[in-house]
């Protein structure tokens, strides 16, 4: 049998998802892609590999796996989640040697509302339209174009033997920004009046939990329109804040559709979108409008970030004891080959 | 002529705005220059969205930056007017017979016409592509007359089948993926507009002409049986 992973246990709105499905917004369809690309390659540099190769994306509803046939090289990165290896808590971002029949428990913490699971491998789910990534309202994608759930089999093909030792993983490009959520304004912003752009930027929003992969909607009091809450649809892009007539903004995220009909107040600069898909639904968020240039020197910032070295630091020195170590079965390597050829 | 507008989404998306209206005159000047994009080639450019009244560009600013991106495109815009866009022309077959064209007999009652003269109306005239959006494959249909401008549902219906011919406000649409619309159903082609495995994945170009051809409940089974088995059944001609 080939390498897999097996999902033991699935939360509403788990994916594969890569770096997204750009080329085709001519024919309607939607980049989707990781809602956090920042943890996605993240993740995917601490294994050594593509940093947009697909993994598996974890809402707040958790996952649980273990790996089939043989061990395999993982990493978690995203938000604050709780990550358990057999029962025993490790850091939010890891990499670590998934034994067969070994279980990551991958479930909401602290903070933050995706992880991504990426393996030192290829998830072997069939490119469509040049992309792995799901996109669940139109089945493209992933695995039959749908969330994964309990039971199902991820073949590994091409693996790889990265993770000598279960490891911290540190990275530049992890380190939190704070401060509100930047916008540039526009593209309509002319359909407001200068105050309810004031009233946007000063406003203590709130996540609303009708928030999913498509748009995360805004909760506050309504901004009103000037001229009209219909435009003739035209264009959108991830991180669009599009204003309908019930004045409730709503942030269009990696799901959205390619063109829309409302006015676009604002738009989150690139080097934010991770930020804003880690908001949890009752979250409070606030922007800040800033120019043009300064969304480009911050998309700069962010690459030069993540083009220093992603480090794996041996959880070994720091914070696990011995007894932990051998519960982490730091020699997997050799067993699992011992075991392996049983198989 | 409206001079062009830049709307900046974000640092990746620039939006060339024609106008803010549907208009065919508007949609040529999109397609043209969206032509003329795709031949460019500008390093840093990552795809072109047209829609009926402004070519939204997505790019990288740290590949290419807006001021040269702007000045490329003024270019190309004055260049594009003298030039020639090829465009294609197509016949598809549709079914408007029952079970297919499932809102048939209620949006012609609404349009105070009989269900056959309003298959004559759809079928009489060549429609255009102005854009595809909401779904993969959803092309927005242009050209139709406007004996046929139904307003839309006030409340959707539930999933169309696939590939669904419909009108609505005042428009046409082909709908590859069963979804719930506001749109009327007014019948069914048996060809695949959208196969995500087939090589082109997408038939239809967006400033293409197509023009519907009544077909019976009996040829739309045998049709779709050909479709199904990866025979194209829509016609193509060149149209200049």
């Amino acid at each position: 049998m080939n390498p897999a992973l097996r999902i033991l246990a699935a939360g509403p709105g788990a994916t594969v998802q890569d770096a997204g499905r750009p080329g085709f917004s001519r024919w309607g369809v939607t980049g989707c892609g990781a809602m956090d690309p920042v943890a996605l390659r993240i993740a995917n540099r601490a294994l050594g590999g593509g940093e947009d190769a697909a993994a598996i994306e974890i809402p707040l509803g958790g996952l649980e796996v273990t790996a089939e046939s043989e061990a395999l090289d993982v990493a978690v990165v995203g938000g604050d989640f709780d990550v358990r290896l057999d029962g025993r808590r490790l850091p939010g971002a890891v990499a670590l040697r998934l034994a067969p029949g070994a279980r990551l428990a991958i479930r909401a913490g602290a903070s933050g509302a995706f992880a991504y699971l990426a393996v030192a491998g290829t998830l072997d789910v069939p490119a469509v339209l040049g992309s792995r990534a799901t996109h669940t309202r139109s089945h493209l994608g992933g695995l039959d174009g749908r969330m994964l759930r309990a039971g199902d089999h991820l073949a590994v093909s091409r693996r790889r033997e990265v993770v000598a030792v279960p490891a911290a993983i540190e990275a530049a490009a992890l380190a939190g920004e704070s401060g509100p959520v930047r916008v540039v304004l526009g593209p309509q912003a002319d359909h407001f009046e200068a105050e309810e752009i004031a009233a946007f930027l000063s406003r203590d929003w709130r996540l609303s939990p009708r928030s999913d992969r498509m748009a995360y909607t805004l909760d506050g009091p309504p901004l009103v329109l000037a001229r009209g809450h219909d435009i003739v649809s035209d264009a959108v892009t991830h991180g669009a804040i599009q204003v309908p007539g019930s004045g409730s903004p709503f942030v269009l995220m990696a799901d959205r559709q390619p063109t829309g009909g409302y006015p676009k107040i604002a738009t989150v600069i690139g080097a934010d979108l991770g930020r804003m898909a880690q908001i949890r639904p009752g979250e409070p968020v606030r922007f800040a409008a800033v120019p043009l240039e300064a969304a480009v020197a911050a998309r700069r910032l962010r690459e030069e970030r993540l083009a220093a070295p992603v480090r794996l630091v041996p959880l070994v020195r720091s914070d696990f004891t011995t007894a932990d170590l051998l519960g982490l079965d730091l020699v997997s390597g050799v067993v699992d080959a011992r075991t392996g050829q049983g198989r | 002529m409206v001079p062009l507008r830049f709307l900046d989404s974000g640092e990746a998306m620039l939006v060339v705005e024609f106008g803010a209206t549907i208009d065919a005159a508007l949609n040529e000047r999109v397609l043209a220059l969206d032509a003329a994009m795709t031949r460019a080639a500008i390093p840093g450019v990552i795809e072109t969205t047209p829609t009926f009244r402004s070519l939204a560009i997505h790019y990288e600013p740290l590949i290419v930056d807006r001021k040269r991106l702007v000045a490329r495109i003024l270019d190309l815009e004055a260049e594009a007017e003298t030039m020639v866009r090829s465009a294609r022309s197509w016949v598809f077959p549709c079914c408007y017979e029952p079970p297919h064209g499932e809102d048939l007999a209620e949006v012609a009652a609404r349009l105070a016409l009989t269900p056959e003269r309003l298959v004559l109306l759809h079928t009489e005239r060549a429609l255009r592509v102005h854009m595809y959006g909401f779904s993969p494959g959803f092309a927005y249909l242009g050209g139709l007359t406007e004996d046929l401008a139904a307003s839309r549902r006030a409340h959707p219906r539930p999933p169309h089948p696939a590939d669904a011919v419909m009108i609505a406000g005042g428009m046409s649409a082909i709908a590859p993926l069963p979804m719930p619309t506001g749109w009327w159903v007014i019948g069914r082609t048996p060809e695949r507009v959208f196969a995500p495995r087939r090589d082109p994945a997408f038939l239809v170009a967006v400033g293409d002409e197509i023009r519907f051809e009544a077909i019976d409940a009996a040829t739309f089974t045998e049709l779709s049986r050909r479709a199904a088995a990866g025979e194209p059944v829509a016609r193509v001609g060149t149209r200049r």
